[in-house]
């Protein structure tokens, strides 16, 4: 599904990704992890195709595509969603009217009719059922005055919306109370399936013991300096980041 | 590629296209270019005017001729030759009688084009349409079922004939013929507009709704409107604004009067999209506008306006609170592209006791653009318990337009509570990001961000037209970028 090949990249001349490689088949899940700064937020808006990122080298291919010069709404309709590490407010736009245009900004990008109210509506309903969202909430303000957790479960109900193939759960996790990061994994798992792929990107084992990785990654300074299974996640939480850099600068 | 950066988002905005610069070839009459006692006579006699409504006119252009154009607003421009300008222009053979089914095609079809399906809008909107074209009221619909309830609804030519008591006793006593420059030479030379009453605890079952538009070139347009709500009465008022795009600056000089009596209340909304101009800044609608409303003892009126158009604005809709307990609202999104300019805002003179006003301005500003907003609250000595509150929030797009902030505010009532808010803000390349993020591209994207911030207002307005000018918003801000 995606395919990323020693991917280089910065912004404004400081090189942040230096050659990243990774694959992840449909069916997988991955963990990215690292210590802060070590551009894992850059990778995950970068494959999204935030614009101020320049590629300098290597290349992103989705199902088969290199996505180099796709937009990043684009990259959207055909699959490609980001939950931000930071969520941005909207005001005055509604969580329902924000993802009725979402929808079918992506339908009309298929040529696709706007969806019937009647099956928006009840996909509302389905999904936020799901995440245990208060319909209310759902009339309020784009991410305007929203808790830290409140901001990261609207994300992960977006991404329920708008059943992405490739979901990248950048600290989903982060600001969630024990309740919610459980509520929110089982949405996730809900959502898994053979056909699409999550890659989550965190700091702690805690989210990974209900979104069980296949294969977990420890970004270091723009590179994949180690890839493992579960395990290797159990292993960070215990011993820090220390070894691999010692490993790596070895 | 419809990435968001500062530098596309200016360019995406210089392509913008004015929708409705189309000019339809209508047979008309127009006079003869300049103003002159003669030619204030011919208007009054064109429309047949009696006696005291020529001399009343007459007075007006004297004391217009002693008068110098203000200079005070954020505002520059080339003055208008006032000598340059036709006074009077009128699609021929039109018969103000007719209803909207003899109207000449090819208006039925400029309409159209203007997105009024005029039959739709009789059928599904419940809204009784007078249309203005150039200087004629061309035909004003539901007439009849209006008339069971004792409204009046017809181009003010009509009313003076019609109804001469209620155009004499009204006419000019919210806005007196000296107020203002612009105001002195409407009340000399304004060839139509609409004259509405509503009779005492009426409350009018529909939107009224006028039409305006000019069409012909080198021509002036000074509408005259003229709403009085009996007591206990209510109506929604509605006016709606086009002109075809033309490289010479075109002039719009209206005065509206709006008197809410005891228990009344009056809404009145307009959607103002005048030619804006090209991206150069050449051409474009000259917008000066005078818009007052009275409020007697526990009315009310409130002033929502949508002003997408024109390539300088001069408007400042007002409410005189006279009467106890009566309230006061403005509310306004003004949006500026390319080299447009407005200077807007409102007056809110507390006379009464117990009066309050609210004022939610939104200004949005793209391109080399300047949007002021310029607001009085006045608390008289005798106006007890007067309450206000403003807020004025500004959108800027890129750094060359401007935004600008002029509340003066007056209070010589120690009881006075007085609220002011501001802000400003700036669409984010965040904000795109995430949008874009979320399938959504730039061009959409900003139409959100922009309904979003606007929404206060946009609530305000009557459902139907609510659609209309959030789509209105879109095109100013985007045109036909792909
Ligand atoms: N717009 C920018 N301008 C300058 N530097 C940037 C920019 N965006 C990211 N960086 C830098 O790139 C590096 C990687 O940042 P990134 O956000 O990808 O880290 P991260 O791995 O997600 O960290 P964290 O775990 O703290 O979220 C950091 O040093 C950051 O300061
Ligand atoms: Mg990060």
């Amino acid at each position: 599904m995606l395919k990323i090949n020693n991917l280089h990249a910065s912004i404004e001349d400081k090189s942040i990704l230096k050659g990243i490689n990774l694959e992840v088949k449909a069916g997988e899940v991955h963990a990215i992890m690292g210590p802060n700064g070590s551009g894992k937020s850059t990778l995950a808006s970068v494959i999204a195709g935030k614009e101020e990122y320049e590629v300098t080298d290597g290349n992103i291919l989705f199902e088969g595509e290199d996505i180099e010069e796709l937009a990043a709404e684009e990259r959207a309709h055909k699959g490609v969603f980001l939950s931000f590490q930071y969520p941005i407010e909207i005001p005055g736009v509604s969580v329902t009217n924000f993802m009725k245009t979402a929808i079918n900004e992506t339908r009309k990008a298929k040529g696709l009719e706007d969806m019937p109210a009647k099956d928006m509506l009840k996909m509302i309903r389905e999904k936020s059922e799901l995440l245990e969202i208060d319909r209310k909430f759902l009339s309020r303000s784009l991410n305007e005055g929203f808790s830290g957790g409140e901001k990261k479960r609207n994300e992960i109900f977006q991404m329920a919306m708008l059943e992405p193939k490739l979901a990248i759960l950048d600290e989903t996790d982060s600001g969630l109370d024990i309740d919610a990061l459980r509520i929110v994994a089982n949405g996730v798992n809900k959502l898994k399936s053979k056909d699409n792929a999550v890659v989550v990107i965190t700091h702690y084992q805690r989210l990974l013991d209900y979104i069980v990785p296949d294969f977990v990654h420890v970004l270091y300074n723009g590179r994949i300096v180690k890839s493992g299974g579960k395990e290797l996640a159990h292993e960070l939480e215990e011993k820090g980041y220390d070894w691999i850099k010692e490993e790596v600068n070895a | 590629m419809s990435k968001y950066t500062e530098d596309d988002l200016r360019e995406e905005l210089k392509t913008k296209e004015y929708e409705y610069g189309f000019y339809t070839d209508i047979e008309s009459e127009t006079f003869p270019i300049g103003l002159n006692e003669d030619i204030v006579r011919a208007i009054s006699k064109k429309k047949e005017e009696p006696q005291w409504m020529t001399d009343w006119r007459l007075d007006a252009f004297k004391v217009w001729k002693e008068m110098t154009e203000p200079e005070w607003a954020n505002v520059n421009y080339e003055k208008p030759d006032f000598q340059a300008i036709a006074y009077y222009s009128a699609p021929t053979a039109v018969d103000p009688n007719k209803t909207l089914d003899d109207v000449d095609p090819d208006l039925l079809a400029m309409y159209k084009k203007l997105g009024i399906s005029v039959d739709e809008q009789k059928k599904m909107n419940n809204v009784a349409m007078d249309i203005v074209v150039d200087s004629v009221s061309v035909a004003t619909t539901f007439k009849k079922t209006l008339g069971e309830k004792g409204i009046i609804f017809m181009s003010i030519s009509e009313a003076i004939k019609e109804h001469p008591e209620l155009v004499k006793k009204y006419l000019g006593t919210i806005v007196p013929t000296k107020d203002n420059f612009y105001a002195a030479l409407n009340s000399a030379v304004f060839s139509d507009g609409s004259f509405c009453y509503i009779p005492k605890g009426v409350r009018c079952p529909m939107e009224l709704s006028t039409y305006f538009r000019i069409n012909q070139a080198g021509t002036g347009q000074f509408e005259r409107t003229l709403l009085v709500a009996d007591e206990g009465s209510y109506v929604s008022y509605l006016e709606g604004c086009t002109a075809p795009s033309r490289d010479e600056n075109q002039l719009h000089a209206a005065v509206v009067e709006l008197i809410a009596l005891d228990d009344a209340e009056i809404k009145y909304s307009t959607v103002q999209n005048w030619y804006p101009g090209n991206s150069e800044g050449k051409g474009g609608v000259y917008n000066f506008v005078t818009k007052r409303g009275l409020c007697e003892k526990n009315a009310k009126i409130s002033w929502t306006q949508v002003e997408t158009g024109s390539a300088v604005t001069w408007k400042y809709p007002s409410c005189i609170l006279k009467g106890d307990n009566s309230v006061g609202e403005f509310y306004s999104i003004a949006v500026t592209n390319n080299y447009q300019q407005a200077d807007t805002g409102t007056k809110m003179i507390h006379l009464g006791k117990n009066t309050k006003s609210t004022i939610i301005s939104k200004g949005i500003s793209a391109g080399k653009s300047q949007n002021s907003y310029r607001g009085l609250v006045q608390i008289n000595s005798r106006a007890d318990n007067a309450r206000n509150f403003s807020q004025c929030d500004s959108l800027l797009m890129g750094n060359e337009c401007g935004a600008h902030t002029f509340p003066y505010i007056e209070a010589k009532n120690k009881t006075a509570k007085i609220e002011h808010e501001a802000t400003t803000s700036k669409i984010g390349e965040d904000q795109i990001f995430y949008c874009n993020q979320r399938g959504i591209d730039t061009e959409k994207a900003i139409a959100l961000i922009v309904n979003g911030f606007s929404k206060e207002v946009l609530n305000k307005l009557p459902m139907e037209f609510a659609v209309e000018a959030q789509k209105l918003l879109e095109i100013s801000l985007e045109g036909s970028v792909g």
